[in-house]
């Protein structure tokens, strides 16, 4: 393979647009979730559900204003990421109607709340509002370098979306973790916005600084390290991502920005050694703050032995409940509405609606939701590769790496690999900051794939070009 | 950048591939583990997911299932007929507290899980049919089980156990107090305190007195002895002089065996001490025999050893390790000497079956939804303690003491009946009331029908009136009754 393949990945000069493969796949996008929706419909009450209509028709417009803007205003964009975002979201749809038939859950509500609201429709006006935040960057960014303008003001923006929660009368504590705040009638989620301005914040600081942080100073043991005086900025991003965690008790926002810093940092710099520098700092701060954090004990503990009495008493059988539901699902799964997931109780449809997707889809489907946002991340990453200007390349990179994060965070999570950590599957799970806020990344990674594939200007007609021509013998 | 690019892609790819990997590891590997642990709420939402099996006496259910009407994912909920009266037979089975006896041992065919039922299951599931519980089908009679309950209820605590000698088929397990496992067959709260306060009750209503209560079986264990006296040859001749000095004094001690009363039983016949329960003349046998032939005999009978019927009895016990006195106070049903009622059953029948003991056992067959059977029991000899000779003579002895000795409440017009009464004392310096007792059969022209044991705790009585052919014949009697006649 020669590099020149490599470096200009989606498409060279004429590529075609991709319009039409982007239209099929949405209609697959659409059309996929409507058979799951009329699948639990007929599971629940054997029939076909009422809304049918009215939810396939939502859907094909929401993915049809998507499409049509990005054909008009990103029209070399990747063709994928599109019907991607609206699958994962259309599925995630359903699967939370499907909680709101549980009457387990509604009891639950009752009992807590005092009152059971369905939460389908609040996720179907969430979705709405995403796919507008997803138009408004399309047709507002023209071209993704505008925001390197913003760098420093993005890193104020970023900074203060994460200290809301803290501010008193704001903030709200949801069982153990402070990362909420409520306005008006909504709980919104700041971090999740975070997310993505603190990457155009890192991506234009690095830009400008990569050459400096990538001098290095001596070498040990077969790493360059970096002069003393470059680690400033790592050591402020971690101890950022450390007061969060403390103040926040906040595992995984704390994690994803830790993990996007060092992600761009090598990016930038092309220097390993800030890898293992990344994964040492990590690996002390967590150490040192479960040392003296109850909340982030407690995570470890349901992780390490989540049947263990201790835990279901005292502290949470949630991890236990996700576990048996994809235990119980098994390799097919029960069939979508006809699981027990809704055991798993408090934000059954949020955090832990992978668990629900794991018992009535099985294996199989599970496997499949996974290389769904495997491939969103590699159409990031593909973007990033393509991407003809460093700040592109940096902020693709940092988005879909936040992203990947993100997954791996949440599922490991409610699968028990790693802690469990408060954070909501894009696009499945119920919540609005978390639909909202991921339309607008995906919005952004579009419009940085649409500059990268998109042919360069023809070149200027050259004076010289009549006068020297070839003489044919 | 490309090339740290390139390697952050593999790094994403990696962190997929984890995820893949664990879900494989959860949904495959372990999805049985899982899927069945202690902790996982859907085994238990499965198991109460459709009507348990129903267990069948004369040919009826004598339970049910009912779809529970309070807010609980658990949708059926068992019910029972009657179920005081027939608590003892089938257990409970409770969404909160879980199952017992027989609805817990027969329980994967009432569920419909039992592998038995596999092939039925897998065609159910081809053909959409939902999976149903099977029925257990027991050998109990309802007529002499009603007579039982009714019979005992009036008298406080105490319990019968009726055999089929020819079979061992039970005809009846009554025990009171009783309980009824409907009061707490469901989920709620009220419910578990309903159980935790009969479980606390000081009158144990939920013991299976039948089965699991062992008590002294006074004067009943003398046919045991007169059993052992005739099979180990110290008698032959039942209306042949014993010898039997009176006042006897035991072996080893200086203090004579004292009878009820003054009792003709100076060197009385075999037939006239069972009449009148003398103790020194089987006090006595049992001294002479000492403890290994009466132990022999004892366990013959099924002293010693839990039965299964299946659901698990007690052991009877006649002590292994004593000297001479103790082996004649233990011969006639005194010091450690304990029986279940349905061990005393057991005794009765074997004698009133010539000599051969039946296994006893209470399902007959086990059937799916549809009726085909998937197990059916047949009788089964257990042992013979006696032979036929030796039992028919034991049957003429028993056959005197109901026509004119202690158990004459229990005469039946027109039926042979044998039987002998027992007045068991217990507690410290026999302060407390002591236990009635009567074993007895009624024999037709067709042999023997039924085999009973009786006992009543009655602490209520006058000390003066309990005795077994006052407080328990007249039960053995009705259960006797109810059996002859539902056979005509």
């Amino acid at each position: 393979m020669s590099s020149t393949t490599h470096t200009s990945t989606i498409g060279a000069i004429g590529a075609p647009s991709r319009r039409n493969t982007e239209l099929a796949l949405l209609a697959f996008a659409v059309v996929i979730p409507l058979f799951a929706y009329i699948n639990v419909g007929l599971a629940l009450d054997g029939e076909l559900p009422s809304g049918m209509l009215g939810y396939g028709m939502g859907l094909g417009l929401l993915a049809g204003v998507g499409h049509i803007v990005v054909r008009k205003f990103a029209s070399y964009a990747d063709p994928l990421l599109l019907p991607l975002a609206t699958v994962l979201n259309g599925l995630g749809l359903v699967v939370v109607w499907r909680l709101d038939q549980s009457e387990r859950l509604q009891n639950l509500a009752k009992a807590q709340f005092g009152a059971f609201s369905p939460s389908a429709p609040n996720q179907l006006m969430y979705s709405a509002i995403g796919i507008a935040l997803f138009v408004v960057v399309l047709i507002f960014l023209k071209d993704h370098r505008v925001l390197q303008r913003y760098t420093y003001i993005s890193m104020v923006g970023a900074l203060v979306l994460l200290l809301l929660p803290l501010v008193p009368g704001l903030g709200m504590d949801v069982f153990g973790a402070k990362i909420w705040i409520r306005v008006g009638g909504f709980s919104i989620q700041p971090g999740e916005f975070a997310k993505i301005v603190i990457a155009v914040f890192f991506a234009g600081y690095l830009m400008v600084k990569r050459d400096a942080l990538a001098l290095a100073s001596r070498r040990f043991m077969g790493l360059y390290l970096p002069r003393g005086r470059d680690l400033g900025p790592i050591i402020v991003v971690w101890a950022m991502s450390i007061l969060i965690l403390v103040f926040e008790t906040d595992l995984g926002t704390s994690l994803l920005f830790f993990g996007m810093f060092v992600v761009m940092l090598y990016v930038a710099t092309e220097r390993t050694s800030w890898i293992v520098f990344g994964l040492l700092m990590s690996a002390v701060g967590a150490v040192g703050v479960a040392t003296f954090e109850p909340h982030v004990q407690k995570r470890v503990d349901a992780w390490l032995n989540p049947f263990s009495e201790a835990v279901l008493q005292g502290n949470s059988d949630q991890i236990a409940q996700s576990l048996m539901a994809f235990g119980s699902g098994g390799v097919l799964g029960t069939g979508l509405g006809q699981g027990h997931s809704d055991l798993i109780g408090f934000a059954a449809n949020s955090d832990f609606i992978l668990a629900t997707f794991g018992e009535e889809m099985g294996l199989a489907g599970v496997m499949a939701i996974l290389l769904l946002y495997g491939l969103i991340v590699e159409r990031g990453v593909r973007t990033a590769l393509a991407a003809r200007d460093p700040f592109g390349k940096l902020l693709a990179i940092g988005l879909s790496g936040a992203f990947a994060i993100q997954v791996f965070v949440v599922a490991g999570g409610v699968m028990g690999l790693i802690p469990l950590t408060g954070m909501t599957m894009p696009f499945l799970a119920y919540g609005g900051s978390s639909v909202i806020a991921n339309w607008a990344l995906v919005g952004i990674l579009i419009r940085i794939s649409d500059t990268a594939r998109r042919p360069a200007p023809a070149p200027a007609p050259n004076p010289d070009a009549e006068m020297t021509q070839v003489v044919r013998p | 950048m490309n090339k740290p690019l390139r390697r952050i892609a593999i790094f994403c790819g990696l962190l997929v591939f984890a995820l893949l990997a664990r879900d494989n590891w959860l949904q495959y590997v372990q999805a049985d583990t899982l899927a069945k642990h202690e902790k996982n709420r859907r085994v238990t939402i499965e198991r109460y997911s459709q009507p348990r099996g129903d267990i069948i006496v004369d040919g009826k259910p004598i339970t049910g299932s009912k779809v529970t009407t309070s807010a609980s994912d658990l949708k059926y909920k068992r019910t029972w007929k009657n179920g005081p009266m027939w608590a003892p037979v089938t257990g409970y089975s409770s969404q909160r507290i879980g199952a017992s006896q027989l609805e817990s041992i027969d329980d994967g065919i009432l569920t419909g899980n039992d592998d038995r039922l596999f092939f039925r299951r897998t065609l159910d599931m081809l053909t959409g049919e939902k999976k149903e519980g099977g029925n257990v089908v027991t050998t109990l009679n309802g007529a002499a089980q009603k007579a039982a309950y009714e019979g005992l209820k009036g008298r406080g605590k105490g319990a019968v156990a009726a055999i089929d000698p020819s079979t061992g088929a039970i005809l009846a397990l009554a025990s009171t107090p009783s309980y009824d496992p409907g009061d707490f067959a469901g989920n709620t709260d009220e419910e578990a305190e309903k159980f935790i306060e009969l479980d606390k009750d000081k009158d144990k209503p939920l013991v299976n007195r039948a089965l699991r209560e062992t008590y002294p079986p006074g004067s009943t264990f003398k046919v045991v002895t007169a059993a052992a006296a005739l099979e180990h040859g110290l008698y032959d001749d039942i209306d042949g002089k014993t010898r039997s000095p009176l006042p006897w004094v035991m072996p080893n001690t200086t203090t004579p065996l004292k009878n009820e009363g003054d009792l003709p039983c100076k060197n009385a016949s075999l037939r006239e001490a069972l009449r009148v329960s003398c103790n020194t003349v089987f006090g006595k046998i049992g001294a002479d025999l000492g403890k290994d032939k009466m132990l022999e005999t004892a366990k013959k009978f099924g002293f010693n050893s839990e039965q299964f019927i299946p659901v698990r009895s007690n052991a009877s016990n006649f002590p292994e390790d004593m000297d001479k006195p103790q082996t004649a106070l233990s011969s006639i049903g005194q010091f450690e000497t304990a029986a279940t009622p349905l061990q005393m059953a057991m005794v009765a029948a074997a004698i009133a079956n010539d000599g051969t003991l039946m296994e006893p056992y209470m399902v007959s067959d086990l059937q799916a939804r549809n009726f085909d059977v998937i197990e059916k029991h047949s009788p089964k000899e257990m042992s013979e303690p006696l032979s036929k000779e030796n039992a028919q003579k034991l049957q003429e002895m028993m056959e005197t003491v109901v026509k004119t000795g202690t158990g004459t409440r229990a005469q039946i017009p027109g039926v042979t009946v044998g039987g002998k009464t027992g007045t068991a004392q217990h507690g410290v310096a026999n302060s407390k009331n002591p236990y009635a007792w009567f074993i007895s059969y009624a024999k037709t022209d067709s042999g023997s029908p039924v085999a009973v044991a009786v006992v009543v705790e009655d602490s209520a009585a006058d000390r003066g009136d309990i005795s077994g052919g006052g407080l328990a014949a007249p039960i053995a009697r009705d259960v006797m009754e109810a059996v002859i006649k539902s056979k005509k």
